[in-house]
């Protein structure tokens, strides 16, 4: 039985996570993620799961944690924003090299300093290279099926790596949304039931992990690892399949909307997709051929498939909920013109700048946008290629 | 040595006790000596070793083990030696 219920994004991923059951938490509250390990330490308190709870003294603690107890053979989950992803971040690329399915929810919030609790993608962009799967998320019901899909994920014996699931903090992890949840037993039952490999508890067969691999075998090993992201996607997509067999609901790498026939594209992650796509709809009843491009796997990140998607159109606009200062543009511009640049034909584009620290992205943003890429479709002249908008000048 | 698609996911050793095929006797600037007539057999440099390069044989220390001592120094720093004559000095590789 699925139901339609109220619900916020932490409340959705909470709920995923009480559905997987892990058997360790390792844990550390921060704003705006708080909510989802305090709603799953109710689980834990009320006997609904019977996951072992290790409240640490940092974010780094909590991850260090986590890496032990999924060696030690158990699931394992957690959830971070912001800061506390920043002082994990060591311990990321330690569950990633030692191919621990550590599940993350993670509601992306902006960095310190000036300090700010709201939400932009600064703290996950920080974290792409380190060796995670992401999966970024629009709205509650894409983070409570992409935490419950990050489990069968991660845990899929030819990938075996950590996932995290990103979703805008406050805008998805406070706001009340309508969604459906899974009943538990389907949910439950689609994750299936978690097979350890190498489990340091197996003391009859005993393991040694976090080697010192010196220059003579270290490379060997960071090609393996990059072999296997690269069978990521395909895998991710065999589980979006088996996922639409249980919800009715369907998920690709990346969305398209109203794109295949689209002469102009916005390419923008999280929440900020569902104004555009308001928007979209706006000008197409005008006739004017807008579509969008809605990453979804950002890690690995599925170049040759988003190049296919965007190499028809005359001019798109990436959206960058994060900057990197001193680098030439935002992080998803860098990877969206890396997808089109072996192409001889392929659009033009630009870069915008936008939703730091929580500023809103209005629907006038994107209409703006939306403007300026039919503008150069009729002139071909790009004013900037870089821009901050929604900014005070 | 093995290629990129022979090494264990995550760098997992499935094979306890290899590190012994790892002689970190190359890693030493200095080397223990042991002088037998100042020893008194405490066997504190049995206990302070860091690896296992004391070697001890019906309850007495007998020679190093150098494929695998390191050169650290500690046992020559606890040694208490015999009436003010310490029983291990560090002496420099190759001299």
């Amino acid at each position: 039985m699925h139901r339609k219920v109220a619900a916020n994004g932490n409340e959705a991923i909470a709920n995923a996570m009480r559905i997987a059951n892990p058997d360790v938490c390792g844990a550390y509250p921060i704003t705006p993620a708080t909510e989802i390990m305090q709603r799953f330490t109710t689980f834990v308190s009320n006997g609904q799961v019977k996951t072992e709870m290790v409240l640490a003294e940092s974010e780094h603690s909590a991850m260090s944690a986590c890496i032990g107890a999924a060696a030690a053979g158990g699931r394992v989950a957690t959830a971070t924003s912001s800061q506390g992803m920043a002082l994990m971040w060591e311990m990321l690329f330690i569950a990633s090299g030692l191919r621990l399915p550590i599940v993350m929810g993670m509601a992306n919030r902006a960095l310190s300093a000036p300090i700010n609790i709201h939400g932009d993608h600064s703290d996950g962009m920080g974290a792409r290279d380190c060796g995670w799967i992401h999966l970024y998320c629009e709205n509650a019901q894409e983070a409570f099926d992409n935490m419950l899909m990050a489990f069968k994920i991660a845990e899929h014996m030819d990938v075996r790596l950590p996932v995290m699931v990103g979703m805008d903090g406050f805008i998805t992890s406070h706001a009340i949304q309508t969604m459906e949840w899974i009943d538990d037993e389907t949910a439950a039952k689609f994750i299936g039931e978690y097979k350890s490999t190498n489990p340091l508890l197996d003391i009859k067969n005993p393991v040694s992990y976090g080697p010192l691999i010196l220059a003579d075998l270290y490379m060997e090993y960071r090609k393996a690892q990059e072999h296997v992201m690269s069978g990521v996607p395909k895998i991710v997509l065999a589980i979006a399949n088996e996922f639409e067999q249980i919800s009715g609901r369907k998920y690709g790498l990346f969305e398209k909307y109203r794109l295949d026939d689209a002469e102009v594209a916005i390419v923008v992650m999280s929440s900020a997709a569902g104004t555009t796509k308001e928007i979209i709809d706006q000008f197409r009843e005008k006739g004017f051929k807008v579509g969008l491009l809605k990453p979804r796997l950002f890690r690995p990140f599925p170049y040759a498939e988003v190049g296919e998607a965007l190499k028809h159109l005359k001019a798109v606009a990436v959206l960058d909920r994060a900057d990197c200062f001193g680098g030439s543009h935002g992080p998803l511009y860098v990877d969206i013109a890396s997808a089109l640049y072996n192409y001889a034909q392929r659009p033009v584009l630009i870069n915008k700048i936008f939703g730091l620290g929580g500023r809103d992205y209005m629907p006038d943003h994107a209409e703006y946008v939306i403007n300026e890429l039919l503008q150069i479709t009729k002139d071909g002249k790009v004013k900037s290629v870089k821009e901050y908008i929604g900014v005070r000048e | 040595m093995k290629t990129w698609k022979e090494v264990p996911p995550g760098a997992v050793i499935t094979d306890p006790g290899s590190s012994r095929k790892f002689k970190t006797g190359s890693w030493r600037a200095f080397k223990p000596k042991w002088i037998p007539e100042n020893c008194i057999q405490c066997l504190f440099c049995w206990i302070y070793c860091p690896d296992m390069s004391v070697k001890v044989k019906d309850g007495k220390r007998t020679e190093f083990d150098y494929d695998y001592c390191k050169g650290c120094g500690i046992c020559a720093l606890e040694c208490p030696g015999k009436k003010g004559n310490k029983a291990i000095v560090m002496e420099e590789e190759g001299k």
